[in-house]
């Protein structure tokens, strides 16, 4: 079976609006290249008529951040009986909530690097000083500060000096009320994106991530030129190997389906940290997925209309 | 041999040095949010172009392209359509300016003017003093020439004559060649404020005892709330001034028309950069405009426009009144469409943005109208382009904002370099 009629969805209200456009305007074309019918829209008021007047095969969700990745768009097309490429709405919700998603991958034996999670009325009523100092008997610098919930690193600052502590915290307030605080591991960083089709879960090549400053930040990650990738990652085979399975292994924890992204850090000893997965990997020109499937030998639009073929088979299935 | 991996960029290395600063930013990002109707957008500077006679309009352009349209349609003299040039010394007359039309270049807006006028007469490094704060699109031009740009304090009447001798004094002590002072006297862009006859009067005497031209930026001088005109500077020294002027603001932004009058070599030079630049300005926009001046009551809708901001500016000031804290300050703009606030310490404008976005409320911060980082605790807010109703509704989200943004600050202390982004190459609708 063929399903031709792809609606993609992207923007919504997120800080991400921008990335998810773009992320979105690119599988669009990609997938208009494999002989889809291609609509675009956006998360707004109009979209349930929209989707109930000229329903779509198959919905490809790129909405970064918010309603995109905490389930809320996947809730409502599981009411609506649409089908989707990603992850059923629990699974997003799992996945968005950084401490939920580190809990759920550190009891399948991967290391996660020690964190606290607090929300800011804490600091306030009982005394920034004080929680900042709780915590850092528990959590050593350095710290990387970020929001629980949000990508694209916005809000994200790292933490070398206990007095760099309160303005990334007010800066990763400004994404969210609640923040993660964990402790910072030096290393080579990479991703690997994660493909699934049934019971068939495979990693994709790993992807290094050399950005020319301090951060792979907003800018580091935006700005074409600014980072340096190696795809694959500079890694000995058996390093590759375990950093591939750890990706596997949190895709399955979570639940997660068709696609996924994982960040890792390899320190210097060799141990692989988990960071964070992402249900909605980004999609644009300078976005680690499709970095990851050109270094498979494979081509972004073919994979995509496979996961769109998959999507609608599993409709039809569940019908 | 070190492994070299991919930039996702073949020509990151050639690149010129002045891209240096073109990168993404969290602000842009943000201000992406802010496009979507949810938000109450303070941030731009967009002309309420739907107050215009779109039906009358309309027939004007399908006249125009059934009459002229063979003309109309085809490429223009670099300078600028005859008859509009004739009639852009007629909307010039109000503030003051008798020129010929020789004398006048017309622009893809003064945006464009800006540009040509820093091309012919600034190498890197050269300094520009502009305005603390100053116009992002000026900012933004003088950089990509690499000029030393630097910003001279203002007080309540603008541009402030000391500081403006103190900076000349010492970028001359430097041995630094200052080739243009760039100032908006009336209806200040993001100030909000005015210079009154005596202070345009001194700084002109000022740059014409220094020798140096001055570039005299006026998009809104025709929309005073009292209805009466600032007289431009330009009208007191043909020989010393670069007058610039737009119906951005007056007619339509879309149509992308602006104009220079300039001495004669300078224009001689303007017009040829300006050739090199675009070949010349759209020739259908300036038929339209020409159109629009001849068949419209042009200077009736000026007064409706007048009108309506201040109806909106009115509603900005008693808004920030009832929602904004105890600590925050504002300009009174007696015309044009914007107002500089300044937050209680220790906020910062820049750093509170994503909140204000999640509020689903936008401004500028301020840190975006200085090149050297000031502004932090300031927002430009614009009135321009939402109904009083709501203007009022994004006032109180955003006094809620800043209230939220105070407490959080109380409980930390203030916010450090984290979070911060620049607005140096603004969308247009930040114009």
């Amino acid at each position: 079976m063929t399903a031709k009629s792809v609606l993609v969805l992207c923007g919504g209200l997120s800080a991400e609006r921008e990335v998810s456009i773009r992320s979105g305007r690119r599988i669009a074309a990609a997938l208009a290249d494999n002989g889809h019918q291609i609509q675009v829209a956006d998360f707004d008021a109009q979209l349930l008529s929209r989707l109930k007047q000229n329903r779509p095969d198959v919905v490809v969700p790129l909405l970064h951040g918010a309603e995109g990745e905490d389930g809320s768009l996947p809730t409502m097309l599981e009411l609506l009986g649409i089908a989707f490429v990603g992850s059923p709405a629990r699974s997003c919700r799992l996945a968005f909530d950084k401490p939920v998603a580190n809990e759920i991958v550190a009891a399948k034996g991967i290391r996660v690097p020690q964190a606290v999670t607090l929300p800011q009325r804490v600091f306030r009523e009982l005394g920034a000083v004080e929680v900042v100092a709780a915590i850092l008997e528990r959590v050593s610098l350095p710290l990387i500060i970020k929001p629980t919930r949000g990508g694209s690193a916005l809000g994200v600052t790292a933490a070398h000096q206990v007095s760099e502590v309160a303005p990334a915290l007010v800066a990763a307030f400004a994404y969210g009320e609640t923040v993660l605080v964990q402790h910072f591991v030096s290393g080579i960083e990479i991703a690997i994106s994660v493909v699934a089709d049934g019971d068939s879960v495979t990693a994709l090549p790993a992807v290094e991530i050399c950005p020319d400053g301090d951060a792979y930040d907003y800018r580091a990650r935006y700005t074409a030129g600014l980072t340096e990738f190696f795809a694959p990652a500079r890694l000995p085979e058996d390093l590759t190997s375990h950093a591939a399975n750890v990706a596997v292994q949190a895709h399955l924890a979570l639940g997660l389906r068709d696609w996924s992204r994982t960040d890792l850090i390899v320190d210097e000893a060799g141990v692989v940290w988990y960071l964070e997965t992402n249900s909605a990997p980004g999609m644009t020109e300078t976005s680690l997925f499709p970095q990851a499937v050109v270094a498979a030998g494979q081509d972004l639009g073919q994979l995509c209309s496979a996961l769109v073929r998959t999507a609608a088979e599993r409709s039809l299935n569940q019908d | 041999m070190a492994q070299v991996g991919s930039r996702l960029d073949p020509w990151v290395h050639s690149y010129a040095a002045r891209t240096g600063g073109m990168t993404a930013s969290e602000i842009r990002a943000l201000f992406a949010v802010a496009a979507r109707p949810e938000v109450v957008s303070l941030a731009g500077g967009m002309p309420y172009v739907n107050a215009l006679p779109l039906d009358a309009i309309a027939d004007t352009v399908a006249r125009l392209i059934r009459e002229q349209g063979a003309s109309a349609l085809q490429y223009g003299s670099g300078q600028g359509l005859p008859q509009l040039r004739e009639q852009i010394l007629d909307v010039m007359a109000p503030v003051g300016i008798h020129a010929h039309a020789d004398d006048v270049v017309v622009t893809m807006g003064s945006q464009q003017a800006i540009d040509l006028v820093v091309r012919i007469f600034c190498d890197p490094g050269d300094v520009v003093l502009v305005e603390a704060p100053s116009y992002v699109g000026a900012l933004g031009v003088f950089r990509s020439y690499q000029c030393d740009v630097r910003h001279v304090a203002m007080d309540e009447q603008g541009l402030d004559p000391n500081a403006l001798r103190t900076a000349i004094a010492d970028a001359r002590g430097a041995g630094k060649p200052i080739k243009l002072i760039y100032t908006i006297p009336s209806f200040h862009n993001p100030a909000g404020i005015t210079q009154g006859p005596a202070r345009r009067r001194e700084l002109l005497e000022i740059a014409q005892s220094a020798g140096i031209l001055l570039l005299e930026d006026d998009p809104y001088g025709l929309l005073g709330f009292d209805g009466t005109v600032p007289q431009a500077i330009r009208s007191e020294d043909a020989d010393g001034v670069v007058y610039l002027g737009s119906f951005s603001k007056t007619i339509a932004s879309g149509l992308r028309v602006g104009w220079a009058v300039a001495p004669h070599a300078v224009r001689e030079k303007l017009v040829l950069a300006a050739e090199a630049s675009v070949l010349c300005p759209s020739h259908f926009s300036q038929y339209a405009v020409s159109a629009y001046l001849s068949e419209q009551p042009w200077m009736e809708q000026v007064a409706a426009f007048r009108e309506l901001y201040r109806e909106r500016r009115d509603a900005l000031l008693a808004g920030m009144e009832s929602a904004f804290p105890k600590g925050t300050h504002w300009t009174v703009p007696q015309g044009g469409f914007y107002s500089w606030v300044t937050l209680p310490e220790p906020l910062d404008a820049t750093a509170m943005l994503p909140r204000a976005v999640s509020a689903l409320v936008a401004y500028v911060p301020g840190t975006g109208f200085y090149v050297d980082g000031q502004g932090r605790r300031s927002m430009r807010l614009s009135y321009c382009f939402p109904d009083p109703e709501r203007i009022q509704e994004g006032v109180r989200r955003l006094g809620s904002v800043i209230s939220s943004e105070l407490d959080t600050l109380a409980t930390f202390g203030p916010a450090g370099p984290a979070g911060s982004g620049s607005t140096s190459s603004p969308s247009p609708d930040l114009a």
